[in-house]
């Protein structure tokens, strides 16, 4: 399978990746590398075969619904970009 | 000093010949010192780690010391350090102070080891070269134009280096074992699950491990011990049941049945490295081990399955990475879109990227089977691969590597071959087993590395065997020239 200048754009609008002409040139060129890399996939049988999601076949471990952290706001949005009364800023969504 | 195991500095410790702030100090010398050739750490921890020794030289005062207690430790800079910065060796988070202490640095930390600080590793652990980290690639120490293989490269080189007398690594598809065998370490990659990834940074999650890298197995084993741990923050940790890595290394060998793959030793293996794999093969049938003959032939389709899961995975653990809570904003966005674009695009380095559009590529509408459906049956039929094997016997022998170290750019950039790095350890990562590599050679001045695998939980088997190979080899004795270099106080 190879993959087009197209579909390399679309991807990326969906993986949320901002890219330019050139770097899509070059990011379709890559991808398509990778695809022939991966291609013998395709050969191998299985239709009778369970897909496995875990290495250990383990199945999801849930805990007890019940608050478990303290609220450390403070610390968390330290890190933020830009942040005012405790929120994180972004650009306005709603006009 | 630095040339000794952590086994013999944990000696010198308790006997009192040194203090861990002597030693702490010895150490952050010879980063300040060494490490600009070698390039392995991001962040040097100097006063944190000098108030960790202080502590461990009172605990030890006071009679509390474990066998770990005051010997100093480098993490990989995935490992997220309240306080201290933790970078993935990414321009996205290369300002993040974590708020909170990862479960296998808090557990180490907790052993009363010293944290010196962050190592260098592929950018959000992607990579086989150490070449894509946003600080500049790591160099091997045995010879500073070859990589030091990675992701783990930091970790690895600064041990090489004797910068470090142990490390902890990160292992989605041979990022412990390839950086040790390129650079004459001894690194382990536990079965998935036993060692906590919480606070771990996710590259896939279904197949990272954290493990140790260290100079010798029992060294390795030491470490493990403190890594190993059920945490019920992580939904995926499970309870090992082996606590204690050291009680089986003294047993002799005599009897263990090896299984070595013929499929291993094709035409991609480099003779040097091939020849050096069959003559450690000789040496532990001396020792009494039986070396049986045996199949993996699903391995051959190990690096298509893992290049559809690592970047499937990777593609929705990166999505994290949006410029809104935590890490690199671009400026004056025009709105949200254009904010968490723009920031993906200039946090991101090219090789991540890269995987983000392959593994959404593979998750997207109209190719979840042709790629990840596929991908996944195959990693089945990878596993059973690997259960039919351990019917017949204790250990599986097989290169680490197609050959040593490249040099610095000989591969960088180019998928078709840097991917083919990992050929030999891809496979059980996907079936989630514990592997490790130890040095068993040299070639044109630069280590090669075998590989022993074991089957789930087998830590100790693998751990055991490499013990006893370094019992009768003096491969992971021999230092990189720099490593012997001494620095005047």
């Amino acid at each position: 399978m190879s993959i087009t200048n197209e579909s390399v754009q679309h991807v990326a609008e969906l993986a949320m990746l901002s890219l330019d002409q050139p770097a899509i040139d070059k990011a379709t060129e890559k991808l398509n590398q990778v695809l022939n890399l991966i291609d013998n996939l395709q050969a191998v049988d299985t239709d009778d075969v369970e897909p496995l999601a875990h290495p250990l076949d383990a199945i999801q471990i849930l805990r007890a619904d019940e608050v478990t952290k303290q609220n450390n706001r403070d610390a968390l949005l330290s890190n933020a970009p830009e942040s005012q009364d405790g929120q994180f800023v972004v650009p306005r969504v709603v006009e | 000093m630095h040339t000794q195991s952590v086994a013999q500095l944990s000696q010198l410790l308790s006997q009192g010949t040194v203090s861990s702030t002597e030693l702490t100090e010895h150490f952050l010398k010879r980063i300040e010192s060494l490490d600009s050739d070698i390039n392995s750490f991001i962040t040097v921890n100097r006063d944190g780690a000098l108030k960790q020794a202080q502590m461990a030289d009172k605990q030890r005062a006071d009679g509390l010391a474990g066998p770990l207690t005051g010997v100093p430790i480098a993490h990989k800079d995935i490992f997220c350090t309240q306080g201290i910065k933790t970078t993935c060796a990414s321009r996205m988070l290369e300002n993040f102070i974590p708020p909170y202490e990862s479960t296998v640095t808090a557990n180490i930390a907790a052993a009363g080891m010293v944290n010196l600080g962050k190592t260098n590793m592929d950018e959000f652990a992607m990579g086989s070269s150490n070449e894509t980290s946003f600080f500049g690639a790591s160099r091997n120490p045995w010879n500073t134009n070859h990589i030091p293989g990675g992701s783990s490269g930091g970790s690895a080189a600064a041990v090489a280096a004797a910068l470090a007398p142990i490390a902890t690594g990160t292992d989605t598809g041979g990022s412990i074992r390839q950086p040790a065998a390129h650079t004459g370490l001894t690194g382990i990659k536990p079965t998935y699950g036993s060692v906590s990834r919480w606070g771990m940074i996710a590259f896939a999650s279904s197949l990272d491990q954290a493990g140790p890298m260290a100079t010798s197995a029992e060294d390795a084993a030491l470490l493990l011990n403190t890594m190993v741990s059920h945490d019920n923050r992580d939904s995926t940790s499970v309870a090992h049941p082996n606590s204690d890595f050291l009680t089986k290394l003294n047993t002799p060998i005599s009897g263990l049945r090896i299984g070595v793959p013929a499929s291993f030793f094709s035409a991609d293996l480099d003779s040097e490295v091939g020849d050096a794999i069959q003559l450690a093969i000789s040496q532990l049938q001396q020792q009494g081990a039986v070396i049986v003959p045996i199949s993996l032939e699903m391995n051959q389709h190990a690096l298509s399955a893992y290049y559809v899961i690592a970047p499937s995975e990777a593609s929705a653990n990166l999505s994290r990475f949006d410029g809104v809570r935590f890490g690199h904003r671009c400026e004056d966005p025009k709105d949200l879109k254009d904010l968490y674009s723009r920031s993906r695009s200039e946090g991101f380095g090219a090789e991540v990227q890269t995987r983000i559009l392959v593994g959404t590529y593979a998750l997207s509408a109209g190719y979840y089977d042709a790629y990840y459906r596929k991908a996944q049956k195959l990693r089945r039929l990878i596993k059973d691969d690997f259960e039919q094997a351990f019917k017949q016997v204790d250990v599986i022998l097989a290169p680490t590597t197609p050959s040593t170290a490249c040099k610095l750019g000989e591969k960088f950039g180019d998928p078709a071959k840097m991917y083919l790095e990992d050929i030999y350890t891809l496979a059980v990562n996907l079936a989630g087993l514990p592997a490790m590599s130890l040095p068993c050679g040299m070639a044109k001045g630069l280590p090669i590395g075998m590989q022993l695998i074991g089957p789930a939980f087998g830590e100790a088997n693998i751990l055991h065997l490499g013990h006893q190979f370094q019992q009768h080899s003096d491969w992971h004795k021999q230092r990189a020239p720099i490593a012997l270099q001494e620095v005047s106080a």
